[in-house]
């Protein structure tokens, strides 16, 4: 058992993944291809990168309100990432996870972390999440640092 | 859960139909996220959702119409996928430009009134001061926040929907006044006047605020002008893309910022950092993304191009052509386009060779076609997003830089006022 990070529920759910974590909060209108799931914002950090399947960490959604509409999108795709984690209760992607729940009936986890929870996340790490919003970073070879 | 009242409740349990229902639940479930006590009324909304982006949000808009879904309050909509009626000029598929079509349909039969505009605040529906509303789109929430001193939260799409048909919203965020207070203080160090009277100089200090304000409530203070409102609007647009700016106050500029004190609601501000030009040149710099000379498109209007604006631009083009090799593009709403014709702003703008788009803008519409991938533009929301869902490169420019830069084919840029 490696870290065990206890978070705040926005939407309920258990998911599984790797993290991909970033300080730099994140528009997804712009910024997120639902078709691939690749972060296509070119001034962020993880541009390039595939969220898909993984587990996202990024502080907030900036930007634009079609946030919401682009991450709806990639839930119907198939292109989601599988939870994401915040520095706070962030409106566009709760509202996403809820009506994804209301249209296809498969809500985004979503935990609030506290900022130095957060801090503790690292790229690559395989995590859990966990029901009750209790993220378990799983022992990988490089995970001694925290 | 919240406290509901009978209404409320009424609309939950389907009394005013399934639509209702529907849109009522996203609303209590948000209340709950935020822990919201009670909902509130609101006076009117601003669709945002009207963007197509793809099946899924085609097919919310259509379940709520087919549910019968109709606006309890007056209600304007966001830019579409497409100019409804020149689409056909311009390089949008014939199937994607169906499917957009369909979504303004469905978010038409709801009874909101079509004005297809990201700068609703630029209508006779613009909110008076103290007004609650709930608003979708970056641009538009801050400048009702910040210049109209009317109260929105920073509405997601589709939860700006369901506002408009339940006429409700979270009693949380920006509606209430303790939460308007400013957060952090931003202090003009050494801005020149010939600086701060300049149009270029507004997306640029929103481009810095955004990045430094994040999510908080930004305090400006030291400007030494009076801002027109194409210059605010700019400002927040800038700080909505590159931060989550939904509200900021001028000292001395806008409603809730009398004074410094005011702006604050007398708490002290969480952190003090002063804005020097060299600040101010980095952020300039952020905004351009392409480098060398060449250029496809100079386009301008993000958010949509004012009346004033257009008369502004008239004069600037006058006995010019733009270069055979680069476009001229000015994206606005059909009201102020129909307007700047009225007054004879257009003109100039046809001899020199530009066009006009309604009802959408170049991020919402695959409109541009491949070859155009060298932007220029005044506008520093268009080239925050233009990189990204585009995938061209932008050079941001003054408007005199844009015009002058479209009839010489090549990016020319006047750097006097910023080398000071």
């Amino acid at each position: 058992m490696g870290n065990v990070i206890r978070g705040r529920v926005v939407i309920k759910g258990s998911a599984e993944g790797e993290a991909l974590v970033s300080h730099e909060p994140l528009s997804f209108w712009g910024g997120y291809d639902y078709r691939t799931g690749e972060i296509i914002d070119r001034r962020h950090p993880l541009s390039g990168q595939i969220a898909s399947g993984r587990v996202l960490a990024v502080p907030f959604a900036r930007g634009s309100s079609t946030t919401t509409a682009v991450l709806l999108e990639a839930v119907r795709a198939g292109t989601a990432p599988a939870a994401i984690v915040t520095t706070g209760i962030d409106s566009f992607f709760a509202l996403a996870s809820i009506v994804a729940d209301e249209m296809y009936a498969e809500p985004i986890p979503l935990i609030a972390l506290e900022l130095d929870d957060f801090a503790r996340l690292r790229t690559g790490a395989r995590v859990r999440i966990h029901e009750d919003g209790t993220i378990v970073e799983e022992e990988t070879s490089t995970a001694n640092e925290t | 859960m919240p406290k509901l009242t009978s209404h409320d409740e009424a609309l939950l349990a389907g009394t005013h139909g399934p639509a209702a229902q529907l849109a009522m639940s996203i609303v209590t479930r948000m209340a709950e996220v935020h822990g919201a006590p009670e909902l509130m009324d609101i006076t009117g909304a601003h669709i945002d959702s009207t963007i197509y982006i793809g099946e899924a949000g085609l097919e919310f808009a259509e379940r709520l119409a087919s549910l019968g879904a109709k606006v309890t309050v007056p209600t304007t909509l966001n830019v579409s996928g497409l100019d409804e009626h020149h689409w056909q000029e311009w390089a949008v598929p014939a199937d994607w430009a169906h499917r957009a079509g369909r979504q303004m349909m469905a978010y038409q039969s709801m009874g909101c009134i079509p004005t297809w505009t990201c700068a609703p605040y630029q209508t006779e529906m613009r909110p008076a001061f103290g007004q609650q509303v709930a608003w979708g789109e970056s641009n538009a929430i801050v400048f009702a926040n910040s210049v109209l001193g009317a109260r929105t939260e920073r509405y997601p799409d589709l939860l700006d929907t369901c506002c408009a048909i339940t006429g409700r919203v979270p009693a949380v965020g920006l509606h209430l006044t303790e939460n308007r207070a400013g957060e952090i203080l931003l202090r003009l160090a050494g801005v020149p006047i010939a600086l701060q009277n300049d149009d270029s100089f507004y997306p640029v200090l929103g481009q810095f605020v955004g990045k430094i304000a994040q999510d908080r409530i930004p305090v400006v203070d030291g400007l030494t002008v009076q801002p027109t409102e194409d210059q605010l609007k700019a400002l927040g647009a800038a700080a909505s893309s590159s931060g989550a700016v939904a509200l900021f106050h001028l000292v001395g500029v806008t409603p809730e910022a009398p004074t410094l004190e005011a702006a604050f609601q007398h708490r002290r501000p969480k952190r003090e950092i002063d804005v020097t030009m060299s600040d101010l040149r980095r952020a300039r710099r952020e905004l351009t993304t392409a480098g060398g000379e060449q250029l496809h498109m100079v386009v301008l209007g993000s958010p949509h191009f004012s009346l004033a604006e257009f008369k502004r631009l008239a004069p600037l083009l006058h006995g010019n052509r733009t270069h055979p090799d680069v476009r001229f593009l000015v994206t606005s709403s059909r009201a102020m386009t129909l307007l700047a014709r009225q007054y004879g702003y257009l003109q100039a703008l046809e001899e020199f060779g530009g066009r006009v788009t309604v009802d959408t803008c170049i991020l919402a519409s695959p409109m541009l076609p491949p070859e155009v991938r060298l932007l220029m533009t005044n506008s520093a929301k268009y080239a925050y997003y233009a990189p990204g869902l585009l995938g061209a490169r932008v050079t941001f420019g003054s408007l005199e830089d844009c015009v002058r830069s479209a009839a010489a084919g090549r990016v020319v840029r006047d750097e006097s006022l910023w080398e000071t």
